[in-house]
């Protein structure tokens, strides 16, 4: 496949393209696979709670395998070249949440407050739309350079999208965090969302100005410092994700968006001075915003003692402060969980109560699974996350490398703030595990994104068509001398 | 249910759980698609490729497949190019009928990373003979077919050297 060159000259090297199979085979192996872990755990549930196999196992099973099947049959059709690991490592998160809901769900615990109870089918449900939005966007999305004329409709679409809870009427007070709108019956997060169609907008930005952001600059004490007009997009960014911060008192989105923006602008010019600003901004808006915003403030306690938070809630305190137990008792199901876990369907997660199975699915799994479960689900969004890089480094055009780039950033971002804040690592944020968590907009949203990735991915990996009729050749007269 | 049972389904969930990652972790390892570049000496072009792979990812791969004597090639065609000075010396592009364009610009064929060359230097395509001809297309630093600097589309003899900035090209058959 290959050309050599038999000429003796020293330091030769041939470069040929190996064409790239489309490992549509490879990856429905890997998504029976993906489908029958969930199925496993399932049933393993049922055994350890009830003593017996549950009885919607069947069709539990096939509703899980149908979607997986509609999704493959829909990236086999219109996106045949497409990465072949990210939908079985996105189905195998999914279908696990689906489990660790169900399994809350049997918590009479949790029943007795109305957390959880019939959450599992309303998630398959989610699922089934996230699926179904997955496959809009193989179809309709032909080309993911479409999305580059739209880039500052994208930019006012997701301001709009983020203005939404604040809307009197329509924005949503839930728990302290004003991220939620209610339309009808439902209520959706559109902050989710806005992570797509701000990535969009980078992506669109960044590559018509990285020169400028790059270039013109002067070296100072080994940092290059940007122009000032050039700090502007970074200065707006950074002022809109503090106005989020403080006016819906939403920590984790504020540090998702500007993170993302960093992210991209780094990627965009390659100046590590960037990387520097927005460590600097982000913990300037932090810690400023923190200083006065008091729902901020008592996340930030709660992060710094958590046992103190525990025995406050415990006992009856007029500070007008709601102490929450909860970061303790996910601490606590961490503990407990070990190395091996308890098994599934035995620990006692249940105890962290509210937002046991949505925030804290984590500690579901890090009680029940254990240390080796953990790691294996995070190293299981890692390869998302990689997948999703090697498709930006695959890409041949610069629009669709940012936004490959953005959007696994985003995702990745968001695994660290949940992940770090369940585990105490950083202060809690109300963002949901994606794919994993009880949530509709969650679930719905990382499927459009795992479904753009897949879009970029068989643009970036589809063979170059055949090279045989070159305009050029046909339409300019060579005037000879 | 058993004590017994429960502790093996439990172990047996994490390794299965395990082997999924494993599994996908070796489907990554044997999609690492894209390129196959044949070595032929060590150092120099380990370290050249590792950092340029992107005229490696332009060439699709059609144009590697050589077809002998395809068409109306003569005896005379050029059936390769050949760079042979610069940082990108040893690296030859099968040549198929494609155009083939030279500059710093990412999505160029032959990507040039060299100060003196401009994004879009310089082009080179086949004419309705088959002849090969080498275009300037308005660089700073201009491109030289033998020690003469282009201003026309010229044909390209055979083993003539073509110099953009520090890199020279040639074909040769």
């Amino acid at each position: 496949m290959s050309s050599t060159t038999n000429s003796p000259t020293h330091h030769t090297s041939t470069i040929g393209a190996i064409g790239a199979p489309s490992r549509r085979n490879t990856e429905l192996a890997l998504l029976v696979f993906a489908v029958a872990i969930p199925v496993f755990a399932y049933a393993n549930v049922g055994l350890a709670i009830n003593d017996q196999v549950p009885a919607g196992l069947l069709s539990y099973g096939l509703g899980l395998g149908l979607l997986a099947g509609v999704a493959h049959l829909a990236v086999r059709k219109f996106a045949p070249y497409a990465d072949p690991l990210l939908l079985p490592l996105a189905t195998l998160l999914n279908g696990l949440g689906l489990v660790a809901i169900w399994r809350l769900d049997q918590s009479k615990l949790l029943q007795a407050i109305k957390v959880a109870g019939t959450t599992a089918p309303r998630q398959l449900m989610y699922t089934a739309m996230g699926i179904a939005l997955f496959v809009v966007v193989l179809i309709f999305l032909k080309d993911h350079r479409v999305l580059q004329r739209y880039t500052y409709i994208s930019m006012v679409g997701a301001l709009i999208l983020l203005l939404l809870p604040l809307v009197p009427g329509l924005g949503a007070n839930i728990y302290g965090a004003k991220i939620w709108i209610h339309i009808g019956s439902f209520s959706i997060q559109p902050g989710e969302f806005a992570k797509i169609v701000l990535a969009v907008f980078f992506a669109g930005y960044l590559m018509v100005k990285r020169d400028a952001l790059a270039l013109a600059s002067r070296r100072f004490m080994g940092l290059y410092l940007p122009r000032g007009r050039d700090l502007g997009p970074i200065l707006v960014v950074w002022a809109i994700s503090i106005l989020i911060l403080v006016f819906e008192t939403d920590l984790g989105t504020s540090l998702l968006f500007f993170g993302m923006f960093v992210i991209m602008l780094y990627v965009a010019t390659e100046r590590t001075s960037w990387i520097v600003f927005g460590l600097l901004m982000s913990a300037v808006g932090a810690v400023g915003v923190a200083s006065f915003e008091p729902h901020i403030q008592t996340r930030v306690q709660a992060w710094l003692n958590p046992m103190r938070e525990y025995k406050l809630s415990r006992t009856v305190t007029h500070d007008g402060i709601v102490h929450s137990d909860q970061l303790q008792q996910a601490l606590w199901a961490f503990g407990s969980g070990g190395t091996l876990g308890s098994g599934w369907g035995q620990g006692h997660s249940d105890l962290i109560k509210f937002a046991a199975n949505s925030d804290f699915i984590l500690a579901t799994f890090g009680e029940e699974l254990g240390l080796a479960g953990i790691m294996a689900i995070l190293l299981i969004y890692g390869l998302i996350v990689e997948r999703g890089v090697r498709t930006a480094l695959a890409a041949r055009d610069p629009f669709g490398k940012l936004l490959a780039v953005g959007l696994s950033g985003a995702f990745a971002l968001q695994v660290f703030v949940v992940a770090g804040g369940v585990m105490g690592l950083i202060p809690l944020t109300g963002m949901t595990m994606p794919f994993l968590a009880y949530g509709g907009s969650s679930v719905i949203a990382n499927w459009a994104l795992v479904g753009i990735l897949l879009r970029i991915s068989d643009t970036a990996r589809r063979p170059a068509p055949a090279p045989a009729t070159n305009p050029d050749a046909e339409m300019t007269q060579v005037v000879r001398p | 249910m058993s004590e017994l049972t429960l502790t093996v389904m439990r172990l047996g969930f994490l390794a299965v759980l395990w082997l999924f990652v494993i599994v996908a972790v070796q489907v990554i390892r044997s999609d690492l698609f894209g390129t196959r570049v044949t070595q032929r000496a060590s150092q120099r072009g380990a370290r050249r490729d590792g950092g340029r792979p992107q005229p490696q990812r332009q060439a699709p791969p059609q144009q590697q497949r050589s077809q002998p004597g395809g068409g109306r090639r003569g005896r005379n065609t050029p059936t390769k190019l050949v760079v042979t000075e610069g940082t990108l010396a040893g690296t030859t592009v099968a040549l198929q009928g494609q155009t083939i364009t030279l500059g710093r610009a990412h999505d160029s064929t032959i990507v040039l990373d060299d100060d003196y060359a401009s994004s879009r230097h310089a082009r080179i395509y086949p004419d309705r003979d088959g002849q090969w001809i080498v275009e300037d297309l308005g660089s700073t630093n201009g491109t030289y077919l033998d020690r003469t600097r282009l201003t026309t589309p010229t044909p390209i003899p055979l083993g003539t050297p073509i110099r953009i900035g520090k890199t020279v090209i040639e074909l040769r058959k």
